[in-house]
């Protein structure tokens, strides 16, 4: 699950260039121009993928690290 | 005149707020600098996302968009959603781990310590203070435009100069003065605070300022259907070079000082889960109605059907402020101002405790030694320094202005540069001291070099063989650090162990 939480990130990244609607002026819902549109989606699907490298991908830290500091 | 009572309303909540946060302040430097190592999840996400968005994300988004269209958003809105919490997990969580464990305060601490150079440090502080000026400049510049936008007319006996409308000056010496007093009060824990209450505010603010404004312009879609086409697509506005470039420019909050320092008043590693997970969709939500506005702006016009909301010729730094002082009722206005004022001051309380503290630990204290100073002289050193870098970010303001997205580029662009630096010391156990020194010095000329090119940020349209000025900065500073890491004797063992034992 690991490798693929990473390997999402990596084609969000490759997603990111949306080379083919450069031209697109559509309105999506009559308000939205597709690219802006298709980038909304792209930061929900970002978040997503953060959600999963947290789930799977997180790091391993020492006792001493995760020892909490002083409550705020 | 209702704005302008609205917003001195609210800047009386944040000095209630700042006088709170103080109360709780113990007194004592670590305190100050870092919270006691002792901030939740919550308000690590709220600090750090308030932190990150400022004029640039509200005022300079809007102005953008306004100029150039959509691309704004894809350009440097969603890149930054999936390379902010990147740069969180990837430099963030191991610089908290590092620094809870050695007890570094600064970037310059754990750059000295790893690259095995005292005079590093010397070299850093004035470069890393130096690109936080335009940072500053960028929120003092968009909270007056702002301010001048939506009280146009309210004072015409009082500022003639500017048509009745509160000067950036003054707006600019206020919000300086209502920063400094709540950090003073209680340093990063109150700023903390304070970011906290004020992303909320911007945020909802600027959904507000969203709604009333298609409202008024007869709802979203006649709002978007008025737009100028040409500004909803990319082609025209920005090549794909550009577009593919600008990704490298939200590396730099992996640079940022302040963001260092707010990283390492986390309670624990857990506290990062939140921030990386919901920084994207809070960028989303306060990006995309200021785009919208930005590109609504480009084809609204008043009630009467013929004059245009914003003049020919127009900067699009008054955008906002405009859209938002013309097409809003006086109390609406006053809140949605309150709201950008609250991007502002939620990154400049950020970046002043961060210079306080390089300034007191990286130079006083290393040079004279910690003995020689008491933890209240500390503290105050740090906020003399503040008022120093506040006193030249105003003069600074007082020049002839940037567009506030112009200015803000470059400033991230000079610390994206930067980023290989603190990638390979986090990161490659080669990396040597005289690599770093080669990769600081050859990444702050080519920023130099550049920015001077561009007539200091004059030229919006400035490039490099078709990419984003950041690409040769960046360039520069890995290829110089990487040769010359390859060509020089590697760090010592004793370094190498404390850095890239435990796995962080």
């Amino acid at each position: 699950m690991k490798s693929l939480a990473i390997a999402f990130m990596f084609v969000l990244f490759v997603l990111h260039q949306d080379f083919w609607l450069k031209d697109n002026g559509t309105l999506v819902m009559g308000i939205l121009p597709a690219s802006l549109a298709y980038h909304m989606a792209f930061t929900f699907l970002a978040a997503i993928g953060w959600y999963f490298m947290v789930r799977f991908a997180w790091p391993h830290f020492s006792e001493d690290d995760e020892e909490e500091g002083v409550e705020s | 005149m209702t704005q302008t009572i609205i917003v001195i309303i609210y800047l009386f909540l944040l000095l209630g707020l700042g006088y709170l946060s103080g109360r709780l302040f113990r007194g004592n430097s670590n305190d100050f600098f870092v919270a006691s190592r002792s901030i939740g999840p919550v308000v690590l996400f709220m600090s750090i996302f308030g932190t990150t968005m400022t004029a640039f994300a509200m005022v300079g988004s809007t102005g953008e968009s306004f100029r150039v269209g959509i691309a704004t958003y894809g350009k440097i809105a969603s890149s930054s959603a999936l390379i902010h919490s990147a740069c969180f997990f990837m430099i963030g969580l191991p610089l908290w781990a590092l620094g809870k464990r050695n007890g570094f305060h600064t970037q310059i601490e754990f750059f000295r310590s790893r690259f095995e150079s005292s005079k590093m440090g010397y070299l850093l502080f004035p470069i890393l203070v130096g690109l936080i000026i335009p940072y500053l400049l960028v929120g003092l510049m968009g909270a007056g435009s702002v301010m001048q936008g939506v009280t146009r007319g309210a004072f015409p006996e009082l500022f003639t100069s500017t048509g009745g409308a509160v000067p950036p000056w003054l707006t600019a010496l206020v919000i300086s003065g209502v920063v400094l007093y709540y950090i003073f009060a209680g340093g990063v824990r109150s700023a903390a605070w304070a970011n906290t209450f004020q992303t909320v505010v911007f945020i909802i603010m600027g959904f507000i300022a969203f709604v009333t404004i298609s409202s008024k312009l007869g709802g979203m879609e006649v709002a978007s259907k008025m737009a100028d086409t040409a500004k909803t697509i990319r082609s025209g506005n920005i090549t794909e070079l550009q577009f593919f470039s600008y990704c490298l420019i939200p590396l730099s909050v992996g640079m940022f000082p302040h963001l260092f320092q707010n990283c390492l008043t986390a309670k624990s590693a857990k506290s990062f889960k939140l921030t990386l997970i919901a920084h994207p969709i809070a960028i989303m939500l306060t990006w995309i109605p200021c785009i919208l506005i930005g590109l609504w702006a480009t084809g609204a016009v008043m009630p009467d059907g013929i004059t245009p909301v914003i003049p020919e010729g127009a900067s699009p730094n008054a955008v906002l402020g405009m859209m938002v002082g013309k097409l809003t009722t006086p109390i609406i206005g006053g809140l949605v101002t309150a709201g950008i004022l609250a991007a502002v001051m939620s990154s400049l309380d950020s970046q002043f405790v961060a210079v306080g503290t390089m300034f007191t630990k990286d130079i006083v204290v290393h040079s004279f030694g910690a003995k020689r100073f008491s933890e209240k002289q500390l503290v105050m050193l740090a906020r003399g320094f503040i008022c120093l870098i506040v006193l030249v970010t105003y003069l600074f303001t007082l020049a002839e202005p940037r567009q506030v997205f112009s200015l803000g580029i470059w400033c991230f662009s000079g610390f994206a540069g930067l980023f290989p630096l603190v990638f390979a010391a986090i990161y490659w156990k080669r990396a040597t001291k005289a690599g770093a020194y080669a990769g600081i010095i050859g990444g702050t000329l080519m920023w130099i070099v550049l920015f001077q090119a561009s007539g200091f940020g004059a030229d919006k349209e400035y490039s490099i063989g078709g990419t984003m000025p950041v690409v040769p900065i960046f360039f520069t500073c890995a290829i110089s650090l990487i040769v010359v890491s390859l060509f020089t004797s590697a760090p010592s063992q004793s370094t190498l162990d404390k850095f890239f034992t435990k796995k962080a």
